[in-house]
């Protein structure tokens, strides 16, 4: 006789593994709760984080990493600086710049939604002059109305950043719109969307450089001649893989006479160090998904031991038809990776489903790592195993004639 | 030992618990040939379950030979002793044991399940089983939709599914009123006429008068046996 012919296929197993959780549904269903939270959670925490750090990437890509900025910085002896009128006029003369722009913060000017808003409610927004090749140099679009032109740049029309617009009340453009800019009143032209890589164009109001010398009074003298200036952050768009070549001329072609007054920096670090915390978990929601699978551990391997105190007669019978002890164990040892499994499963759904539904409200990318669902459901397969061996090696051990002894 | 010899026992002695032990069987000796209906009666407390589980291989006797089908069950492992009862043995118990939650076919099917049958055959066969105790017409029927008298064609159906060498019918009738009680017993004697081969563990003198043979026992050690001559 060969006890090997006694095996059971795969499918016999799945039948065998699954008699306890089809006889009562509700238990399993509760006991394998647990898991199916912990594994939520821990899938949830990886997939959020990876969702958010591939939505910025999306954005720095969209953005482009090949804008520079020039600010002004310091004098040597600490005094506020000035970039040169003519800084932008050089830098686009570099080569591997392709385009170029430039604002100039205008201090102590404020803008206010109408002229009886008290002058101190400045609300943090600044108002800047800038040239007309803004908007393509940062890729901003504007939501509503029209950019400067020529024509506009002269007169009293303003054009406003989103949290600027949102703080001065303003969501639509129509004649007659118009902001109390610097004691005097300015049409609306236009609204910007928002301009993640400069966030200071969000609060500001923008006119033109002749309309903030002619209303302003915001002008510098260049060999005894008036000239609208000087810009006080110059915008740089150099070519893709030339960054650091241009970004090491800048300083120097921006004010030869002093470099070391000049501020370069590279906006798009910013996002970058951005996104790669938002990479990093949320410690503390992993330490509570695995207390919740250590929880759920704790119920399944309860379960399973009541399971087998109530199934005495189940296992009695079964080997009475022939089952072995190896086969006895092996029985409720599946059944205990069944049920965390069937946890671990619906956990992995669960968390996939929240990172789904979270990232296509912010408009991310779907990223659920492999690492994440595969180890959601290994770790199911192990803490199936381990809460049930004991009670599966408590099963197989039961004498049959104990095990048909009516209780 | 006869090639017809399904059952041998020789000399068999259990004891249970160390100080002292108590003797539930001493010195039982007696075979059984195949196609016999065989009664094994006696109060409680006489022995009898135990002789049932040391006949069924669920338990080792203390000393004395088991020999079933031909075979020393003291020089089997776990693993061969449980092929032994897949293959050799068929148990129908008092209290039916019958999955609630399984159809009468699975049910019946999963008699053939430790014996390395494929699961279409399983099927096959325990269709043909329930057929033969009169359930055919029901194989999708569940135990909680029958009476008890059913229930208990049912697990005598997982019994002979297998076609074992011995069948060990363990108080059959005794969870069922006379009347479906005596349909299990004509049931039983049909099935022998038909070649299996029976033990009915019984306290009850009615149902083993039922049987042409009977094996008494009491305090562990057989009183009496009808066995004719050459069967003995």
């Amino acid at each position: 006789m060969s006890a090997g012919r006694g095996r059971l296929e795969l499918r016999d197993w799945l039948r065998v593994a699954s008699v306890g959780l089809r006889a009562r549904p509700l238990r399993a269903a509760l006991s394998a709760l647990g898991i199916a939270i912990g594994t939520a959670a821990i899938v949830g925490v990886l997939g959020l984080s990876s969702s958010s750090q591939a939505g910025l990437i999306a954005e720095i890509n969209r953005l482009g990493t090949n804008l520079l900025t020039v600010e002004t910085g310091q004098s040597l002896t600490g005094g506020p600086a000035q970039l040169p009128r003519e800084a932008p006029a050089r830098i686009t003369l570099l080569d591997h710049v392709e385009q170029v722009a430039h604002t100039a913060l205008i201090k102590n000017t404020y803008v206010y939604r109408s002229s009886i808003v008290p002058v101190a409610e400045t609300g943090g927004l600044q108002v800047r002059a800038t040239n007309l090749t803004l908007l393509p140099v940062l890729e901003t679009g504007l939501a509503r109305g029209d950019w400067l032109n020529k024509g506009t740049a002269r007169l009293p029309v303003a054009v406003v950043g989103a949290v600027a617009a949102q703080q001065l009340g303003i969501d639509r453009v129509y004649t007659d719109q118009r902001i109390w800019l610097g004691g005097q009143w300015f049409n609306v032209a236009g609204i910007l969307n928002p301009s993640p890589l400069e966030p200071d164009i969000d609060v500001s109001v923008l006119i033109g450089y002749p309309a903030a010398e002619k209303y302003l009074g915001y002008v510098s003298v260049v060999d005894g001649e008036q000239h609208a200036g000087p810009p006080t952050t110059i915008y740089v768009r150099a070519a893709t893989g030339h960054e650091s070549a241009v970004q090491s001329l800048l300083a120097n072609t921006a004010d030869p006479a002093a470099p070391y007054e000049a501020a370069v920096s590279q906006p798009s670090n910013v996002l970058t160090a951005r996104a790669a915390a938002a990479g990093t978990f949320n410690s503390l929601f992993l330490g509570l998904g695995v207390v919740a699978l250590i929880v759920g551990a704790v119920g399944v391997a309860n379960i399973m031991i009541i399971s087998v105190l109530e199934r005495r007669s189940e296992i009695g019978l079964r080997r009475a038809l022939g089952a072995t002890k190896a086969q006895i164990r092996t029985q409720f040892l599946a059944e205990s990776i069944l049920l965390a499994v069937i946890g671990g499963i619906v956990g992995v759904l669960a968390g996939a489903t929240a990172t789904a539904v979270y990232a296509s409200t912010k408009h991310w990318a779907i990223v659920i790592p492999a690492e994440a669902w595969t180890g959601g459901i290994a770790s199911a397969i192990v803490i199936g195993a381990v809460a049930g061996l004991l009670p599966a090696i408590r099963a197989s051990r039961m004498p049959p004639t104990v095990a048909l002894r009516t209780v | 030992m006869s090639a017809a010899t399904v059952l041998e026992l020789d000399g068999v002695t259990k004891a249970y618990g160390e100080d002292p032990p108590v003797a539930a069987l001493r010195g039982v000796s007696f075979s059984i040939r195949r196609g016999e209906l065989v009664a094994i009666v006696g109060p409680s407390g006489s022995g009898k379950s135990t002789l049932l589980h040391v006949i069924g291989t669920l338990e080792r006797p203390t000393s004395g030979l088991v020999r079933i089908g031909g075979l020393d069950a003291a020089q089997l492992d776990d693993r061969e002793l449980s092929q032994l009862r897949a293959r050799e043995i068929g148990f129908v118990f008092q209290q039916f044991f019958l999955a609630e939650h399984s159809t009468l076919l699975d049910i019946v099917a999963d008699g053939l399940l430790y014996a390395g049958v494929a699961a279409g055959k399983r099927r096959e066969r325990a269709a043909d089983a329930l057929a033969a105790v009169g359930l055919g017409e029901r194989l999708k029927a569940r135990p909680t939709q029958l009476s008890g008298g059913e229930r208990q064609r049912v697990a005598i159906a997982r019994a002979l599914v297998g076609a074992p060498a011995i069948v060990l019918a363990d108080e059959p009738t005794g969870n069922l009123d006379s009347a479906n009680g005596e349909q299990i017993m004509a049931l039983i004697e049909e099935l022998n006429r038909q070649g299996a081969t029976i033990v009915v563990i019984t306290h009850e003198h009615a149902i083993a008068e039922r049987c042409p043979r009977q094996i008494r026992v009491l305090d562990g050690q057989v009183v009496s046996d009808t066995a004719k001559p050459e069967a003995a």
